[in-house]
């Protein structure tokens, strides 16, 4: 029981912290971690576990978010019945990309993810179904609870937190299936895990595809929140930078890397924005790249990895490189 | 066939001709280093902008803007080689495509803030007037840009199979250990290489600017031309890139003309995805 421990612990701080920090600003704020978390949680399962770097998953969200929208604007629908259909066109795009992708080195399915994230913006801006430069709108005067139209951030935020923690079940019940053991295998040497029988392709595919759906479902949510959606909102490349930096700052490959990496960049960002006004947008992704480039070159495995082996440091009393080896795959 | 579609076909032949400068550069690190630059197009971008400011600075045209640009790029290739590269080319995949593609944001980024998200423009006579060819009227600008690069992307072929550093280059890309027993040092050649990849963007960004619009995100296209460009010509060949680009110059060209210009990219990067699901090899490559 004691590994459910700190979860619940972190769970339960988390679903305080409306209560603790009461403003509408600060609650708004709450939410929006809890959605890139959502979004970052899901790219973690391909780019973290899989060790794919999908640099175009902003096309799952935009069609998440499409597909909420779309249900209203075309069909008087809750946004909430499109979700399941951007589960299905993300999930089937995801096959799309990484049937032929996955089984090249790693460097055509990140190619590949960012050109079809571009295809699919430049496609959307260009259908005046889909609202061409403008967008779609959702509800603005709720008809029912379905339309998900709240003013208060509260009921987004307890929304969030249940998504996230279903996303990071999905997770931690992936790592320790079947699918996880091939993963880790393939992530250590895919070579070596071929040669041992473990359907390398097929299980990166999967979890492109898992990923991909999740990611869609973050979309969704974001879309709802903000009431809209437009190619650069739903679709600019941007959004694909926030999750990867969002987890790969916290640290990919683990399960609360994602969620510790939104806590930092979402309020850094609001408060970057708030201090700089409108020079404040060019110099947050500056500072993105830079974050980047640093982890990359310095702490690939993110602030947690770090973290982890601080923490073995000080229990074994002598730098345990086994340890920190061990904790990248720790749930 | 028409005047115009010739018109058409040469004008996308010449564009192409730069695509195949700056993708060559790709290319060349993809095959020797085994790994993609992911901030390739913001390099052309840095070249455009080099070339913009030597023109609004010192009021000099392409002749000195696109050596200074080469310059500058090269320059930075090496700082980025050493600084960055090195140390993420032995790392995991996931550290190699955020090192470069965060290198990319950084880049796209600070110009964006320094220079704002304005679409600047070098004015249209800097290099003087068009010609009349049978015919065909073609911009001064875009003749000299094509044949330069044209020429260079040769060089680079030449240099690399005729000269003893590109027998060197070649012997590091085979098998690092070995060249280093033949005594040629790894670091050295590689960051040659970096300097000669990102000099290569940096003439084909400055001789692109000379009828291209400016703009910090046009890295990102540009990018993934690149991307396409090696993709089909087989990593790690400069003959490839060359033919592959004059091809995609042409069919960019002749889908701006045939179906209208906000589907050129559509076409390029539909074309890039199919690519991958029947010939990932690209078109010369061996399967």
């Amino acid at each position: 029981m004691r590994r459910l421990l700190w979860p619940s612990v972190l769970l339960a701080l988390v679903a305080a912290y409306p209560l603790l920090f009461s403003t509408p600003f600060q609650q708004r704020l709450g939410a929006l971690v809890l959605l890139y978390a959502i979004a970052a949680s899901a790219w973690n399962i391909v780019g973290g576990y899989a060790g794919q770097v999908s640099v175009g998953h902003v096309v799952f969200f935009g069609c998440g978010a499409y597909a909420a929208m779309g249900a209203y604007a075309h069909f008087a629908l809750s946004p909430l019945v499109g979700i399941p259909v951007g589960i299905v066109v993300s999930v089937a795009i995801a096959a799309l990309v990484g049937v032929p992708t996955l089984r090249l080195s790693g460097h055509y399915f990140s190619m590949a993810t960012i050109a079809v994230a571009e295809l699919v913006r430049l496609i959307v801006a260009n259908t005046d179904y889909l609202g061409a430069g403008v967008g779609l709108s959702g509800p603005t005067v709720p008809r029912n609870v379905f339309d998900l139209s709240f003013i208060s951030a509260l009921p987004y935020f307890y929304l969030f937190l249940m998504v996230l923690a279903i996303t990071l079940g999905i997770t931690w019940w992936m790592t320790n299936s079947r699918m996880g053991f091939y993963l880790r295998a393939i992530k250590d040497s895919e070579r070596a895990a071929r040669s041992l029988g473990a359907p390398a392709s097929r299980t990166k595919l999967y979890a492109f595809m898992l990923s991909a759906g999740l990611t869609s479902v973050a979309g969704a949510l974001y879309a709802i929140l903000f009431g809209f959606v437009d190619p650069e909102s739903g679709l600019g490349i941007l959004i694909s930078v926030k999750i990867l930096i969002m987890a790969a700052l916290g640290g990919a490959g683990l399960l609360f890397g994602p969620l510790v990496g939104a806590a930092i960049l979402v309020p850094l960002e609001e408060i970057s924005n708030n201090l700089l006004g409108g020079k404040g947008a060019g110099l947050t992704f500056v500072l993105y790249g830079a974050i980047i480039v640093l982890i990359a070159r310095f702490q690939p495995g993110g602030i947690l990895t770090l973290i982890n082996r601080v923490w073995a440091r000080r229990n074994a009393g002598k730098p345990d490189i086994e340890a920190v080896k061990g904790a990248a795959h720790a749930p | 066939m028409s005047t115009i579609l010739v018109q058409v076909i040469v004008g996308g032949l010449l564009l192409g001709a730069i695509y195949a400068l700056f993708s060559s550069g790709l290319t060349l690190v993809w095959g020797m280093m085994n790994i993609v630059n992911f901030a390739h197009g913001d390099f052309v971008m840095l070249g455009m902008y080099v070339a913009f400011v030597v023109y609004t600075m010192l009021g000099a045209g392409p002749l000195l803007g696109a050596p200074l640009a080469t310059l500058a790029l090269a320059t930075l290739g090496v700082i980025v080689y050493f600084g960055l590269i090195r140390s993420i080319m032995k790392g995991p995949m996931l550290a190699q495509i955020l090192g470069t593609f965060g290198l990319a944001l950084l880049l796209r980024y600070s110009v964006f803030w320094w220079f704002g998200a304005n679409f600047l423009s070098l004015p249209e006579n800097i290099v003087g007037g068009t010609f009349d060819i049978g015919g065909l009227r073609i911009q001064a600008s875009r003749l000299l840009a094509g044949v330069v690069a044209l020429a260079v992307t040769l060089g680079l072929h030449l240099l690399l199979t005729r000269t003893s550093l590109g027998s060197k280059m070649l012997a590091v890309a085979e098998d690092s250990t070995a060249a280093q027993l033949m005594g040629i040092r790894p670091d050295t050649m590689q960051a040659i290489a970096w300097a000669i990849a990102a000099g290569a963007t940096g003439l084909a960004g400055a001789l692109i600017a000379t009828f291209f619009y400016i703009v910090p995100t046009v890295g990102e296209t540009l990018g993934i031309v690149a991307f396409v460009t090696v993709s089909l010509g087989g990593f790690g060949s400069v003959p490839g890139a060359l033919v592959a680009g004059l091809l995609i110059g042409v069919i960019e060209s002749l889908s701006a003309y045939l179906i209208g210009a906000v589907y050129k990219d559509m076409v390029v990067y539909s074309l890039f995805l199919g690519f991958l699901w029947f010939r990932p090899q690209g078109l010369m490559g061996k399967s």
